[in-house]
């Protein structure tokens, strides 16, 4: 049966933000991969979670206290089912992607890669998957290697069995690129890291807000989550670890509520999840997070995908007929909708200053992601990123906004 | 001319026409740098000529406001001693600050960048060369033994 289609008219009334004007002019949200808008259900649960039940959590014995426990543990039971994964002890909360990533890299690389150990990437990767690996690389000995991506930032998978051997302990590539709207062959390249013993870690930044996830589906061992992508509140959202790899791995922050019993020169830790989450957590954004879980579900993820495809469909065929060069894949099959692109000789800054004038909304720049930057062999580019919010006459303005541009420079 | 169209007619000139622009491989003064507000890079090239700064250019990839600032600051710093390239650097940025209103005499066609005032974010792009040209020379200065201009 089709998913019901996003109503995105009704939908937009929810985000009161998308009511702004800039200088007389709508607002043109395009910047959804940077961060996404927020629905009121969520603005109010974290308003409501500071009014009538702010305690801190796993510690009181009073009855406000068990409230705020049992919001955030609700949360916490909302992502695993969300994404598929067993059961809560599963969930780590945290601030998303770039957190779970130094956490993934701190506490499992560092203590199981050791000298000759390979770390496989790929060359789309965002820096928060890309850093903590070298920082690892460094501390252990191990090297990294890529997976490469061509002049078009197409990902050439024809080599791996030569990328991921034997001496590959983990691969950790992206869900969907930032860049480019790239969606990977996850469940592939994760029985291609099963059959030689290496783990896979999965940035879900991009992937989990725009598609459904089954982790269990997928096979895969890690996956980060961002709030603040997926109509969260910022600093929300956190990691997915399969339960036997995080019993194994080493903490990662000491303090509070990660310990069992703390002696003068050592201590033990509690059970997982919360031995990874050091200190008071984030404890309103979650209970936000979870809000914005229950709106996107009540919308569908099929749907939500649905609707993606079709807007970017119409935005890369909107803009390769007004004469830009849009990067990356063009079917929507295999790409979500983040769109980067090249308009004639224009500098992205001073592209995204223009469409700001007509108040659009792009991100212009390297967006995280040097090594694919060089790879397309241009010092930067303009990206625009949909939503569930986002229309086909906004992408209309957008190209509108692009004749501008070229207005002003005159090249 | 309006602010505005000084603006778009110098930048666009020095954008689409950069005034030294090329690659000096023995420079004996260089630097580079990425713009925080990343997508422009931009290296400087410079010599110092019993104190004064002559044959600057530049080399790099970046948006109409960077490069353009560049182009000018190569025209306006070049013939210049040290100490007053420096100065000059300063001013840019108190400019760019929107702290100091130099006019066309006293600055020349730099005051075009004034424009760039109204989008704060961007004022990043115009003080990239200034910075890396002081970069360069005070690195010049502190390897000559010469006291650090308080700054």
């Amino acid at each position: 049966m089709s998913p019901r289609p996003l109503d995105v008219a009704h939908i937009r009334k929810d985000f009161p933000v998308l009511e702004r004007e800039f200088d007389g002019k709508p607002l043109v949200y395009l910047d959804s991969a940077a961060t996404s808008q927020k629905p009121q259900a969520v603005i109010d649960a974290v308003s409501d979670f500071y009014a009538n039940h702010n305690a801190n959590v796993h510690r009181g014995v009073y009855g406000l206290a068990e409230e705020a426990t049992a919001m955030f543990e609700g949360a916490r039971a909302k992502l695993a089912r969300f994404i598929g994964a067993p059961d809560s002890s599963t969930i780590v909360f945290n601030r998303g992607t770039t957190e779970s990533m130094n956490l993934i890299a701190h506490s499992y690389g560092r203590k199981f890669l050791k000298e000759g150990d390979e770390i496989v990437l790929s060359e789309l990767e965002h820096h928060s998957n890309i850093v903590p690996w070298q920082f690892c690389a460094n501390a252990t000995g191990a090297t990294l290697r890529y997976i490469p991506a061509d002049e078009n930032g197409i990902l050439d998978l024809s080599g791996l069995d030569g990328i991921i051997t034997e001496r590959t302990k983990i691969v950790s590539v992206t869900g969907m690129s930032n860049v480019l709207g790239t969606l990977l062959p996850l469940r592939e390249l994760a029985d291609a890291a099963h059959a030689v013993g290496a783990v896979i870690a999965v940035d879900g930044a991009q992937l989990v807000p725009h598609a459904r996830v089954d982790v269990t589906e997928l096979d895969i061992d890690f996956l980060t989550i961002s709030g603040h992508k997926m109509c969260g509140p910022t600093a929300s959202g956190g990691l997915y670890g399969r339960r036997e790899l995080l019993e194994a791995m080493d903490p990662f922050l000491g303090g509070g509520e990660m310990i069992s019993e703390v002696f003068h020169d050592h201590a033990t830790w509690n059970e997982v999840p919360a031995k990874f989450e050091a200190g008071t957590p984030n404890i309103a954004q979650e209970v936000g997070f979870g809000a914005a879980i229950d709106y996107l579900e009540a919308l569908g993820m099929d749907a939500i995908r649905d609707h993606e495809r079709s807007i970017t469909t119409y935005a890369i065929d909107r803009l390769t007929d007004a004469g830009a060069r849009v990067f990356g894949e063009e079917d929507v099959e295999v790409r979500g909708g983040a769109v980067s692109f090249a308009y004639k000789e224009m500098h992205p800054h001073d592209l995204a200053t223009i469409l700001d004038e007509q108040g659009v909304c792009v991100r212009a720049g390297h967006h995280c992601a040097q090594l694919l930057m060089r790879r397309l062999g241009v010092p930067a580019t303009t990206r625009a990123s949909f939503y569930i919010y986002n229309t086909k006459e906004e992408v209309d303005a957008l190209v509108e906004a692009l004749a501008k541009a070229e207005d002003v420079f005159g090249f | 001319m309006s602010l505005e169209e000084l603006y778009k007619e110098v930048i666009l000139d020095h954008y689409k026409n950069p005034r030294n622009k090329r690659d000096v491989p023995d420079a004996p003064l260089s630097c580079h740098r990425n713009n925080p507000l990343c997508g422009d890079e931009i290296t400087v090239y410079a010599d110092l000529s019993d104190g004064v700064v002559t044959d600057v250019a530049f080399q790099g990839q970046g948006c109409s406001i960077s490069m353009s600032s560049a182009s000018m600051m190569t025209e306006a710093v070049s013939g210049k001693p040290a100490a007053e390239a420096l100065a000059m650097a300063v001013e840019f940025r108190s400019m760019m600050a929107g702290e100091a209103d130099p006019s066309e005499d006293e600055f020349g066609e730099l005051v075009a960048l004034k424009g760039v005032v109204k989008y704060p974010i961007r004022v990043k792009c115009a003080v990239l060369a200034w910075d890396v040209l002081q970069e360069a020379l005070q690195g010049a200065g502190e390897a000559a033994g010469a006291q650090p201009h308080a700054l």
